[in-house]
């Protein structure tokens, strides 16, 4: 895609560039041609202000002239060897796209080695591979560990991956389909579904008493027949469905905090939780191995 | 000699005195905030947890606190000390001057009521919410009619070269503002920039850019060019230097912006360009500093008894150093290591503490005195102490970021083996912590040396009155 709206912006753009550069050189050319002419000999312009300020005649230093005419000359070959005077590419053709991918390429054709050796080995065996653990970790700290924490442990909202709750399974192919694609956890507002503001709270304590969690069971045993609602997603029993990504209420752990308060919320404004994809960040073969990194720590 | 307007046979100081001794009280607030936020930065809690004390309000606090508070008050007070004397007029307006003293006031207070409530435009150094900057529009605009209404009634035929900077500082800084601060108000303290997407972030670091070469480098030059020769009390060493330099400085700095914005989303071409003249702007930027060094050229000696004048000789040299660690880091190679890095904020302050600081604090040691009748300031011992108080503090200050700037530069960039990075963001964190506490110390001491700066100031001001300077008569040849 081009920079510029028409043609006049580049031309313009190129042309008081110049101007600016060669005017530079004028300049000093210029000044350094006048010869003031001192009135009373002692090599001052002969100008007076606040009775003692005066300025003399003195050249310009002849070391900073040449220093002022280097960087002159030296942006010049710049904008001669680099993208600058409007749509003018540059003799070394570098644009910061290209350098970016040069890098990328460069340095992922020096680690292909290194990686295709893990690439055939099944998740399983990689887990067990001290090696490829190392790398996995180190991957797992530079890519993963700003949301799900350096311990893995997760925090509210971010999943812990050392358990063995998993919300879109737990095989190492669905960890890895996880890592690449990312996930979106979506609940609707569930609140029309269930009832009024009461049948919300008994739906609450039905789930809470699903867990062995704290309850009040009279009001579990009126929440228990509008958790049809729920069941939909979360099964009749309550343990979730990780087709869906619904999760298990059944096993007293919490994303979005736990107790009777934060599941109402839940229930009233549902929730959409989100895991970026990584596949434009990591290579198949990176993905493979950090997935072998995140299954071994729940599987050990 | 015989005066029959007696009203113009006196300067009109009344506003000057006024503004220098903000310039010391809003220094020390301004440098108190900076101390604040560094301490912050070592050990966190000191956020308190709440929004009104928290690093990102209380940052843009301090920026602004000492760059349009203690670095505009001085400058106010320093271009309307020097214009009055170099054209040998009073005032142009003085009503409207002392409305420019209440304006800017008016400004700072808002500013510093705004910031901590979290009301931001979220422009690095234009933070200001729009109804405060069509404040400023009218205090700038006010400023530029007393100094170049002064300018056309000088007694004087040639106008000296301090006022050419004041006067590009002036101007330039009228149309940075108002292009910059260009916004739709959705609210009464909430606005959307007229610009957007790159548009915005160009616009943005021309403005930025210049704030520096304009606010903090045109108008302190302009500082220079009075108070160095006059407490050296030698001619300025070229004329034609200063003509070169002037020219060549104020028209390339307006190029300079893109190296804020290598390697983003910002145009190849336009990256090129900032690059190209960023370099070309060393040697106007040393122009000035050559020009001040050689003035001094038969009267080094001075510097030993001098404190003011060893203030002024110290800030030159850092002024020197930062324009050329400036474009240094304004070649893409050196930038993809210094960008984002404390690096970037240990060159910001060794021109601010440096240079603006320095210089500010000596053309306001040499005028204090001048304004309040006294032949020197109430203690010449402090001002010595200030001096080496703020001459440890940016020492250890820059040398900390630079530091632990590159050191953190290196971290990020650290491959292993296997293409992973070798350390985590929090590692690089981690490793800066004691070099957050040098630069807490550095800040500390500058600090300190403004807390003594302004008892001094106090003192001398208390023991004299408020001095009538009367315009001595124009030299016959000038």
């Amino acid at each position: 895609m081009s920079d510029f709206t028409n043609n006049f912006w580049p031309i313009f753009i190129t042309t008081i560039s110049l101007l600016g550069i060669f005017g530079c050189a004028l300049l000093l050319w210029l000044t350094s041609k006048i010869k003031i002419v001192s009135a009373n000999d002692d090599n001052t312009s002969g100008h007076v202000w606040d009775e003692d300020l005066r300025e003399m005649n003195n050249p310009l230093p002849r070391w900073w002239v040449w220093m002022f005419i280097l960087t002159i000359i030296f942006a010049l070959f710049y904008l001669v060897a680099y993208p600058g005077l409007g749509t003018y590419a540059g003799k070394l053709g570098w644009t910061e796209v290209n350098q970016y991918e040069k890098e990328v390429a460069a340095a992922n054709k020096a680690l292909d080695p290194l990686y295709s050796k893990f690439e055939a080995m099944p998740i399983e065996e990689l887990a067990l591979n001290t090696e490829a653990r190392a790398i996995g970790e180190r991957l797992f700290m530079n890519n993963c560990s700003q949301c799900h924490g350096s311990d893995a442990k997760g925090s509210r909202g971010f999943p812990n991956l050392t358990d063995h709750d998993w919300l879109h399974g737990g095989s190492p192919e669905k960890i890895q389909e996880t890592i690449t694609g990312g996930r979106i956890g979506m609940m609707p507002p569930m609140a029309a579904a269930v009832g009024n503001a009461e049948d919300v709270k008994n739906v609450a304590n039905y789930v809470l008493s699903l867990s062995g969690s704290m309850y009040d069971s009279g009001r579990a045993g009126l929440g228990k027949e509008k958790f049809v609602a729920c069941a939909a997603c979360h099964g009749p029993d309550g343990k979730g469905n990780q087709t869906i990504g619904a999760p298990n209420l059944t096993d007293n752990i919490w994303l979005h905090g736990a107790g009777e308060a934060n599941i109402i919320k839940r229930i009233n404004e549902g929730k959409i939780n989100q895991m970026p994809a990584q596949a434009g960040r990591l290579t198949p073969a990176q993905i493979h191995v950090v997935a072998a990194y995140v299954w071994g720590m729940s599987n050990k | 000699m015989q005066l029959t307007n007696t009203q113009s046979a006196t300067y009109n100081d009344g506003v000057i005195r006024q503004f220098s001794i903000m310039a010391v009280v809003w220094g020390v607030v301004g440098m108190l905030v900076g101390c604040v936020i560094a301490a912050q930065l070592v050990w966190p809690e000191l956020n308190l947890g709440l929004p009104w004390t928290s690093f990102g309000r209380l940052r843009p606090l301090h920026t602004n606190a000492v760059i349009f508070a203690f670095g505009g008050c001085t400058l106010f007070a320093t271009s309307y000390y020097v214009v009055q004397r170099t054209c040998q007029t009073s005032l142009f307006c003085g009503k409207l001057a002392s409305f420019t003293f209440w304006g800017w006031q008016a400004v700072i207070l808002a500013a510093a009521i705004s910031l901590p409530l979290g009301f931001s435009q979220s422009k690095e150094y234009a933070e200001l919410e729009w109804p405060i900057d069509i404040l400023i529009a009218v205090v700038w605009v006010s400023y530029a009619v007393v100094f170049f209404g002064t300018i056309a009634k000088r007694k004087v035929k040639h106008i000296y070269v301090a006022n050419w900077f004041f006067g590009a500082f002036i101007l330039t800084v009228a149309l940075l503002h108002i292009v910059n601060s260009a916004a739709i108000p959705v609210g009464y303290m909430k606005s959307y920039s007229a610009y957007a997407g790159v548009q915005d972030a160009m616009v943005q670091w021309w403005y930025g850019h210049n704030a520096v070469g304009f606010f903090l480098t045109a108008g302190f030059l302009g500082i220079m060019y009075y108070f160095v020769p006059k407490q050296a009390n030698r001619p300025v060493y070229s004329y034609s230097l200063s003509i070169v330099h002037f020219w060549a400085l104020i028209f390339t700095y307006m190029w300079a912006g893109p190296h804020h914005l290598h390697y983003t989303a910002l145009p190849d071409w336009t990256q090129s360009l900032g690059m190209a003249f960023s370099l070309i702007l060393l040697a106007p930027s040393w122009g000035g500093m050559i020009n001040g060094m050689m003035t001094m050229s038969g009267a080094w000696h001075k510097l030993r008894s001098d404190p003011i004048l060893r203030f002024m000789i110290v800030s030159l040299s850092f002024y020197g150093m930062s324009t050329f660690e400036g474009p240094m880091m304004a070649i893409k190679t050196v930038n993809s290591l210094s960008h984002y890095t404390d690096w970037t904020v240990g060159h910001v302050h060794s021109g601010a503490l440096g240079w603006v600081g320095l210089v500010s604090m000596g053309a306001l040691y040499y005028m204090v005195p001048r304004l309040f009748g006294q032949k020197q300031m109430h203690s010449m011992k402090a001002i010595e102490l200030h001096f080496w108080l703020a001459t440890v503090g940016i020492v250890l200050y820059i040398a900390s970021l630079w530091i632990s700037g590159v050191m953190e530069g290196l971290m990020w960039r650290a491959i292993n083996t296997d293409g992973t990075l070798t350390y985590t963001f929090v590692e690089s964190v981690k490793a800066k912590h004691p070099y957050y506490i040098i630069r807490l110390l550095g800040g500390l001491l500058y600090l300190s040396g403004m807390v003594i700066m302004l008892w001094n100031v106090i003192k001398t001001a208390t023991s004299g009155k408020p001095a009538i300077a009367s315009i001595p008569p124009v030299a016959a040849h000038a």
